[in-house]
């Protein structure tokens, strides 16, 4: 089994904007490659491409409140040979500038690396406007497109690193609260690979999650383990292409599985691993996550708990989806 | 490097962007479908820059140090597809496939299926910013004395949009001298005249006020095409817009200057009588072969 953070359950497990791995990935990428070049659309420090900024300021590009320009600007780039990393926020890249992503970077098949802040309702209190939970979904019917939602900053660090060095477009999701730490330095990351975070005993019910909301589940396996509920955790950073034999392994030997997303029900991780399962070994199936509603302002626990993603909306699917067995 | 034009240079062009149009109105005829007005105007760019100006191998097309050309209007793509085909960068036979299932010439261009091409495109206004792009990275790898140039084709429609706007001022900032835009100014899109539908006017004031150099010329005329382009090249300290003042569909006086043609292909017809026009010079030589 995976090695997490040993104090994956204290209360004062140390806490990091997932952005922020983003922000120093970039940084080793750039060093390890002169190709790589970053671009922004005035949101450097916010999405935490300062950091290359500083160290490498005639590979960066200010493009100004220009999210469309900023795509197809990369898109050339990259057909010059260049590995582009285009940052704003996940609302308005790949939110407003879609199209372009999608005709300019994946129709054209260039490696354009797209980082999306910000994503998810935890951005709480600037409300519903910059709460992007469509992304997922629009970016993953991208052909050519990989996307990743990693779990925490650390892991963030690795996939941007990984991304770096693929010749395909990527889309990574970040988020800007602090986000519990929930891996270590050491904990391995493969793009296209899922991993087995928590294994309950006699597991009855697998969960799928994706994102921050990784904590949250596997505080919930911790939790129903003493209650003699056996969980299994599989984090799913990379949704675009699937681990399908994973899911499908999970699928099999739970029989029952819970997808955990901050991301609208309908296209998001959850649609993706029903697809799989709906063709391979189908299951009874719980979704955790925005049911058809936008976002608005408060605190990120006011929201996770109104928008039921939080633990105990988590118990009740698990036990939902038990009883569907 | 390009040199002037001799009388003699400007006669080869001028029957080069008549084999062009020619190629065009068979390809259309061949397809039943796409656009004619476009690519007839703007035969004569084309030719200007595919066998006159353009750094290119047409043989080698990845050679690294050629100069670029993104058409972002990807609509009038048959006559990048016909200049490409007669300037060797694939067989001429092929142009009869255009818009048939397993082409290399799609519908819009696309570089999956014609590696050669420098992008995809067909969606409007998004061909700009990729240029911008293209010489942001020339100028990262080669300096401000790079000699390579990016070309941008680009309708007059398509200046209507966002993104153009986002480029233009990106392009004016980054004083991207290596980067040149062409505009064709014909004045048509397919719901009607520019100027009704969005007017455009002062277009060349709204390129200077980004911070580029701009120069308006007649899109037919070989020698101010020329001078434009060289201009262009010696330009130091800022991008150069070239709007080219074309008549849409011209070569043939049934198709110049009606909006109609925007997205139309000719009928059997249509093409004879096109054909006849172009192969007579415009009635100049009689007694021309006709099949």
């Amino acid at each position: 089994m995976i090695k997490l953070n040993p104090k994956i359950f204290d209360e004062d497990v140390e806490q990091v904007p997932i952005r922020k791995g983003f922000g120093e990935g970039l940084l080793i990428a750039g060093e390890s490659d002169s190709q790589v070049v970053g671009l922004c659309a005035d949101l450097t420090e916010s999405t935490q491409m300062h950091l290359f900024r500083n160290k490498f300021p005639e590979r960066f590009i200010q493009v100004g409140v220009a999210e469309q320009n900023l795509a197809s600007v990369a898109s050339g780039m990259a057909a010059m040979g260049k590995i582009p990393f285009i940052t704003s926020y996940a609302m308005f890249s790949p939110g407003r500038n879609w199209e372009q992503i999608r005709t300019t970077i994946a129709y054209n098949d260039r490696p354009v690396k797209i980082a999306g802040s910000h994503a998810g309702i935890s951005v709480g209190l600037d409300g519903g406007t910059h709460q992007a939970v469509e992304d997922i979904a629009i970016t993953r019917v991208i052909p050519n497109m990989v996307v990743i939602s990693p779990c925490d900053a650390l892991e963030a660090k690795k996939a941007t690193i990984a991304s770096a060095k693929t010749n395909t477009p990527v889309y990574i999701r970040l988020a800007r609260e602090k986000t519990p730490i929930v891996t270590t330095e050491d904990t391995p990351f493969e793009i296209g690979k899922a991993q087995v975070f928590w294994e309950g005993e006699n597991p009855q019910v697998g969960i799928i999650a994706t994102g921050a909301l990784i904590h949250r589940a596997l505080k919930v396996a911790n939790m129903l383990g003493k209650e003699g509920v056996g969980v299994k955790v599989l984090n799913l950073a990379t949704i675009k292409p699937l681990d399908e034999d994973a899911i499908i392994s999970l699928a099999k030997e739970t029989g029952a599985i819970v997808t955990v997303e901050e991301h609208q029900i309908a296209g998001g991780m959850g649609s993706a691993v029903a697809e799989c399962l709906s063709r391979n070994f189908p299951v009874p199936q719980e979704f955790i996550g925005v049911h058809d509603k936008f976002g608005q302002s408060g605190t990120q626990e006011e929201l996770i708990k109104h928008y039921k993603m939080d633990e105990g909306s988590i118990i009740l699917a698990v036990k939902k989806v038990l009883t569907r067995k | 490097m390009a040199q002037n034009l001799d009388d003699k240079k400007i006669k080869e062009l001028e029957l080069k962007a008549n084999d062009i149009r020619q190629s065009i109105i068979e390809m259309l005829l061949e397809a039943k479908s796409g656009h004619t007005a476009g690519p007839l105007g703007m035969a004569d760019v084309f030719t200007l820059l595919y066998f006159h100006q353009l750094q290119h191998d047409p043989k080698n097309p990845s050679w690294e140090d050629r100069d670029r050309v993104v058409l972002s209007n990807g609509h009038i793509c048959p006559v990048l597809y016909a200049t490409m085909a007669h300037a060797g960068y694939f067989d001429i036979s092929e142009l009869k496939t255009l818009r048939k299932f397993g082409s290399i010439l799609q519908g819009h261009p696309h570089r999956e299926f014609l590696p050669s091409l420098e992008t995809s495109s067909g969606p409007l206004a998004s061909g700009l910013s990729q240029a911008v792009g293209m010489a942001l990275a020339d100028r990262i790898d080669n300096g401000v004395e790079s000699q390579k140039r990016i070309f941008c084709l680009m309708s007059d429609g398509e200046q209507e949009s966002g993104q153009i706007w986002e480029a233009g001022m990106l392009a004016g900032k980054e004083k991207l001298r290596n980067l040149v835009g062409i505009i064709d100014r014909n004045n048509i899109q397919i719901d009607g005249y520019t100027e009704n539908i969005m007017p455009l006017e002062p277009l060349a004031d709204k390129w200077k006020a980004w911070n580029w150099h701009v120069i308006e010329v007649d899109g037919h005329n070989f020698e101010e095409l020329n001078d434009a382009i060289e201009q262009a090249r010696a330009v130091f300290e800022k991008p150069t817009m070239i709007i080219a003042r074309t008549i849409p569909g011209k070569g043939v006086k049934e198709f110049e200057r009606k909006y109609e043609w925007h997205g139309k292909p000719p009928n059997k017809e249509e093409a004879e009588m096109a054909l006849k026009e172009l192969r007579s010079l415009g009635g100049q030589i009689s007694g021309y072969h006709n099949d």
